[in-house]
């Protein structure tokens, strides 16, 4: 299925890197893709292969030592790497929303759940405090907290792990960004209370043609929320496409390995299929593929040069010279 | 014999037992609120009726799978198992020793015996020390290693939980989600404990270093006959892990059962049920998610009866005014429903 509309988002070539005593990690290095309105992508990719400082660059949250080196992030034709901190700040929270992997990024520990909230409407919006109030009380009924009203006056410390997600959640959705990046939101969530997220995040994919970027390693949220999939490792989006595509017939090694350690892939008790190897240190990646020492198909050729970006389909693309079907077809 | 082999044999007790296990939170009032409330305006303490009246004994080298909705009270629980919290009532026992009161000499004891791995990677590791210092610490006060082999055994856990060693001297900041939560977990590991209680431990892990971690918990476990209780919300996870499930609804046990038997006849308590069914399959696309039906009580003020009736597609009168108990519905099974009493 082919969509038509402009991108909302396109990373293009995006770079970022750190400059540390040990060396320069490159966390981020030639990442590129695009979201267009009422899209949901999902972010999967290895622990620490730099799926959230993707999304810390675009919206220009990159701490020291960390630096963007290189690339471009437009949002609606407009490039944020080159923004002013006071135009990012206008964006922030408003137009394009972050949901961080951990929620006391969000919440300050020491203020009330509904100073928080307020602030974060009455920021962009000009409306009493009432008002705000109220918005902040249905944002937390509709990521499913029970007693909002008296939910509001606590604390963060006085919430469980799950409902601090949720708070973090509810506050992204406060002022109907037109793009949400969100970084492993429902991780700390049962099934129950996440498909009552996921159910308010497509209705307003749906209905305000927002657009998600899911940064999630649960195989099952992607197949069951994403229209496409972005796999990452080691700084470099390896493969990319429909999900039905990629699921089913991944072309990356390491995209079949992920899909092989699922345990409902595997039979219980036993032990679970996982990648050989370790994650490369970011200071000492290999030449060639950084995937080439834990991969079954690696040959010579992997290690000369970093395989580039390939279209084996429309839709698709690919890093690697010995694709996965194609190895088990021959 | 190993412990497992002992208990199957009957020779010891549950590693540890819990009974009749609360955990109230109490909101006071503040100055305002207390002034507001001696001129008659309805403002009262809150009470979050975290955890209420659990039982359950789990035997040595036995991993005890805890699931729930969220905010349930799954790691207050663990928390108070690990005695970071002090239960507001009931009694808990390790190795048959009281160990309730958490200054009790008992409970000193076993404080190090039983390590919890928490939830929130970040607000658990201290911000100003190098990982080789958060991992080695606890060995070395606790005289596990001496010094002059700390560096090396620190290095050995590190590797254990897929870390590059080479990152020893980095500050948790410094890590991606998924590598903090390796920390706490070498942290753990690292003064070789007995009991486990793993909080969400493998959530923020890509499923690849997640099956690494619980092929290390699964080792661990025939290697030193370590014991679990294994908090997660992904029932793939618990379900291949665990021998027996405990499911929590609203700070109470709805259900214990056998893994095995609980995935293969499904479950028996109507929550229990509801949570099985809607398990995320990777092979599930684009599913239309629906939001939760009935309304979703409050541990401030829990429903009188069975805390799950508003939801429950099967309630009637009784479940309105009484709550139900645990019950032996098979061997090994144990449900709290009214149902159960109707056949
Ligand atoms: N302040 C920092 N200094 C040095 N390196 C850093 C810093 N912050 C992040 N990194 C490194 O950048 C890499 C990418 O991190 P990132 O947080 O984006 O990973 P991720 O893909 O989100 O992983 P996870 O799934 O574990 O959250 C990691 O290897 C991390 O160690
Ligand atoms: N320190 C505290 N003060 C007041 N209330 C608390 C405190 N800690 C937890 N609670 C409350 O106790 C209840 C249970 O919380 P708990 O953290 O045990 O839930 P959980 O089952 O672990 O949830 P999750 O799956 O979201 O982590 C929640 O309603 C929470 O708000
Ligand atoms: S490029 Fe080579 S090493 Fe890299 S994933 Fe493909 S086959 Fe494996
Ligand atoms: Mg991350
Ligand atoms: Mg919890």
């Amino acid at each position: 299925m082919a969509r038509v509309e402009v991108p909302l988002l396109r990373v293009e070539q995006l770079q970022t890197h750190f400059l540390t005593q040990a060396g320069v990690a490159r966390a981020v290095d030639g990442v590129t893709f695009e979201v267009a309105p009422g899209e949901v992508l999902g972010l999967v990719g290895e622990s620490g292969s730099g799926k959230s400082v993707t999304g810390f660059s675009i919206l220009g949250l990159v701490d020291e030592p960390g630096r963007i080196v290189g690339g471009r992030v437009l949002f609606e034709g407009e490039n944020l790497v080159a923004a002013g901190e006071a135009r990012l700040r206008q964006l922030r929270g408003n137009r394009i929303a972050m949901i961080f992997q951990d929620p006391m990024m969000t919440l300050n520990p020491v203020l009330r759940i509904d100073t928080q909230m307020i602030e974060a409407v009455r920021a962009h919006r000009r409306v009493d405090r009432a008002e705000a109030r109220r918005r902040a009380r249905d944002a937390l009924g509709r990521v499913g907290i029970p007693a909002p009203e008296e939910r509001l006056s606590a604390y963060p410390h006085q919430f469980s792990g799950g409902m601090r997600q949720r708070v973090a959640i509810a506050i992204a959705l406060l002022n109907e960004p037109r793009v949400i990046i969100a970084d492993e939101p429902t991780t700390a969530l049962d099934v129950t209370i996440q498909a009552q997220i996921l159910y308010e995040m497509q209705k307003l994919c749906g209905e305000t043609g927002t657009a998600l970027i899911w940064i999630t390693h649960d195989l099952a949220v992607v197949s069951g929320l994403a229209d496409r999939v972005c796999v990452m490792y080691a700084g470099r989006i390896v493969e990319s496409g429909p999900v039905d595509a990629v699921l089913d017939r991944p072309l990356h090694p390491y995209t079949a390995g992920l899909i092989g350690s699922v345990p409902s892939r595997n039979r219980r008790g036993a032990r679970l299929a996982q990648i050989p190897g370790m994650t490369p240190s970011l200071f000492a990646l290999p030449s060639g593929c950084a995937f080439r020492a834990r991969c079954p198909n690696a040959g010579e050729d992997c290690a000369r040069e970093a395989p580039p970006e390939s279209v084996p389909e429309v839709g698709r693309t690919l890093r690697c010279y010995h694709p996965w079907q194609a190895e088990r077809a021959s | 014999m190993s412990a497992r082999e002992a208990a199957a044999a009957g020779e010891t007790g549950p590693l540890l037992r819990l009974e009749g296990i609360c955990k109230r939170f109490v909101k006071r009032l503040d100055l305002a609120e207390r002034l507001a409330a001696r001129l008659g305006a309805d403002v009262k303490e809150e009470v979050v009726h975290a955890v209420e009246d659990v039982d359950l004994a789990i035997e040595p080298g036995e991993v005890v799978g805890l699931v729930g909705e969220s905010g349930c009270g799954k790691s207050t629980l663990g928390r108070v198992v690990a005695g970071i919290h002090a239960a507001s009532a009931g009694r808990m026992t390790y190795r048959g020793k009281d160990i309730t009161d958490a200054a009790g000499a008992e409970a000193k004891k076993s404080a190090l015996k039983i390590q919890m791995i928490f939830q929130d990677p970040f607000a658990s590791l201290n911000p100003r020390l190098k990982v080789a210092e958060i991992v080695g610490e606890a060995p070395l006060v606790h005289g596990i290693v001496p010094r002059a082999q700390l560096a090396g055994y620190v290095d050995e856990v590190l590797e254990s939980v897929g870390l590059d060693p080479a990152y020893r001297r980095r500050y948790p900041h410094q890590f991606s989600g998924g590598q903090r939560q390796r920390i706490g977990i070498a942290r753990a590991l690292a003064v070789r404990p007995d009991f486990l209680v793993c909080d969400e431990s493998v959530a923020a892990l890509d499923v690849s270093i997640q099956a690494q971690v619980l092929n290390l918990f699964m080792d661990l476990r025939e290697r030193l006959d370590l014991t679990y209780l294994f908090i997660s919300h992904d029932l793939g996870v618990v379900e291949h892990l665990s021998d027996r499930v405990a499911i929590m609804y609203l700070g109470r046990l709805v259900e214990v059962a056998p893994t095995a038997a609980l995935f293969a006849e499904g479950a028996n308590h109507p929550y229990a049920q509801a949570l099985l069914a809607e398990v995320p399959r990777i092979d599930s696309r684009r599913r239309v998610f629906k939001p939760v039906e009935g309304e979703i009580p409050s541990p401030l003020d829990p429903p009188p009866g069975c805390a799950f009736h508003p939801r429950c597609p099967h309630a009637f009168a009784r479940c309105r005014a009484e709550r139900p108990l645990l019950r032996e519905v098979a061997p090994g099974r144990w449900s709290a429903c009214h149902l159960n009493d109707q056949a």
